[in-house]
């Protein structure tokens, strides 16, 4: 394959990537996320390697089998889905495009300085802003939510629970 | 190779039951919130689980000369009998109450903590990537369960005598983690599992400092004569009760699929 056909393959690969939805949070594509960490050509072999949020997350498997229903309907044939973990995923890879249709679905998008858990007990941190009434008066119900990708808040201000896709 | 895999197998039969007894909150815990946060950390441990499951099923099907691949993360997990299970006594004590289970997680994530912290540098770089990946998952395994220990130890009268009831019964446990099962003891040559005597003196002190919060005394230095070595494949009979739970699907319908 000639190089400039390399390169607009692999522009047309990452572009059909993008139409691949998480399946927990389907507002987010899988770019959005900052998933997919490679695209590579291994001769007539189209390779994508994605990194998984949590070692849990029980949506790996159908987004390989997205990935791969994705590109067979556009005439790709042989898909290989590659999984690593080092480096480890971190909300800094999500877009700031995915950042903003979360807040739109009404989930508090991680916040832009980055802030992992720590070990320091009973520390809410930096104040969440409500995805709903845009109120920093919030308070943290628990680190754990509806996903293993997601802490639970309730606003003090217009009183909504909501969901914080927490800093990872 | 075979101490490679008989740590890999530990790692994995840890975070395994573990993540198991967990999930029987499921529905059960005390209030909503806390019931998804165990489930949540279940989840994350059986992730764990499947990571190392993944690896060493490739370690044993490349070190045999069988032409087809037939050991899979399913068949380490489901089809293995008691005494092949390499999980330290700790994790597979029964719930018990709250309190019991809160403890039973407090301890194991100071541990898992430190472990995953040096396990990162090991020079088996899959061991090391799954250690990297998990220790932030651990973070807030032991953040939850350290603030758990603190508000049932200077809680109330009764949740305070629920948390020192559990200290009585899982403090036993806890020697069997810093003491090196034989397979340690090799891959820790090699440069590939951790020292568990680097890890001691922090998991103590973690433990201090909580229990000191927690208004609980710290129990005395003694050395506990425990039967059974868990790491070694001696297992108390709660092993078998979980895994005649776990197992009973694969065994009695093999190959059975979602």
């Amino acid at each position: 394959m000639i190089k400039n056909e390399k390169i607009l393959l692999l522009k047309k690969t990452w572009t059909l990537l993008e139409t691949v939805n998480d399946p927990e949070v389907p507002v987010l594509s899988i770019i959005d996320l900052g998933i997919v960490r490679d695209v590579k050509i291994n001769e007539d072999e189209i390779e994508v390697v994605i990194t998984p949020t949590y070692s849990g997350c029980p949506a790996m498997d159908m987004i390989s089998m997205n990935i791969k229903i994705a590109l067979l309907e556009h005439g790709y044939q042989k898909i290989k889905i590659t999984s690593v973990l080092s480096p480890a995923w971190t909300t800094d890879w999500m877009s700031e495009n995915g950042k903003q249709k979360l807040k739109a679905f009404g989930i508090a998008p991680p916040t832009v300085k980055q802030q992992v858990c720590h070990t320091e007990l009973f520390h809410d941190g930096e104040a969440i802003q409500c995805p709903h009434c845009n109120s920093y008066n919030t308070k943290l119900i628990s680190q754990f939510g509806s996903t293993a990708c997601k802490a639970l808040y309730v606003c003090e201000n217009c009183k909504e629970p909501f969901d914080y896709f927490k800093c990872h | 190779m075979n101490a490679l895999i008989d740590y890999t197998l530990h790692l994995a039969d840890n975070t395994l039951i573990l993540g198991h007894r967990n999930s029987e909150w499921t529905g059960h815990g005390p209030i909503l919130e806390q019931d998804i946060a165990i489930s949540n950390i279940a989840l994350d441990l059986i992730g764990q689980a499947r990571n190392f499951y993944q690896y060493a099923a490739t370690l044993i099907n490349q070190s045999t000369t069988q032409p087809i691949n037939t050991t899979t993360e399913d068949t380490l997990a489901y089809l293995r009998n008691t005494t092949y299970f390499k999980n330290c006594l700790l994790v597979e004590q029964t719930n018990g109450d709250w309190a019991k289970t809160i403890l039973r997680q407090f301890f194991f994530s100071a541990y898992q903590f430190y472990l995953y912290q040096h396990l990162q540098n090991s020079k088996d770089e899959t061991l090391a990537a799954i250690a990297e990946k998990s220790l932030k998952e651990v973070t807030y395994h032991l953040r939850w369960s350290s603030e758990w220990v603190i508000r049932l130890g200077d809680g109330t009268k009764e949740s305070n005598l629920r948390i020192k009831k559990a200290v009585d019964d899982l403090w036993m446990y806890t020697d069997e983690l810093f003491e090196a099962a034989s397979y340690e003891l090799s891959a820790m040559c090699e440069g590939i599992a951790v020292d568990l005597s680097l890890i001691k003196n922090d998991w103590q002190k973690k433990v201090k400092e909580i229990f000191e919060e927690a208004t609980l005394a710290y129990p005395q230095e003694e050395k506990h004569e425990v039967a059974f070595h868990g790491k070694e494949g001696k297992h108390s009979e709660q092993l078998v009760n979980i895994l005649a739970e776990m197992q009973f699907l694969q065994r009695t319908y093999p190959d059975s699929n979602w």
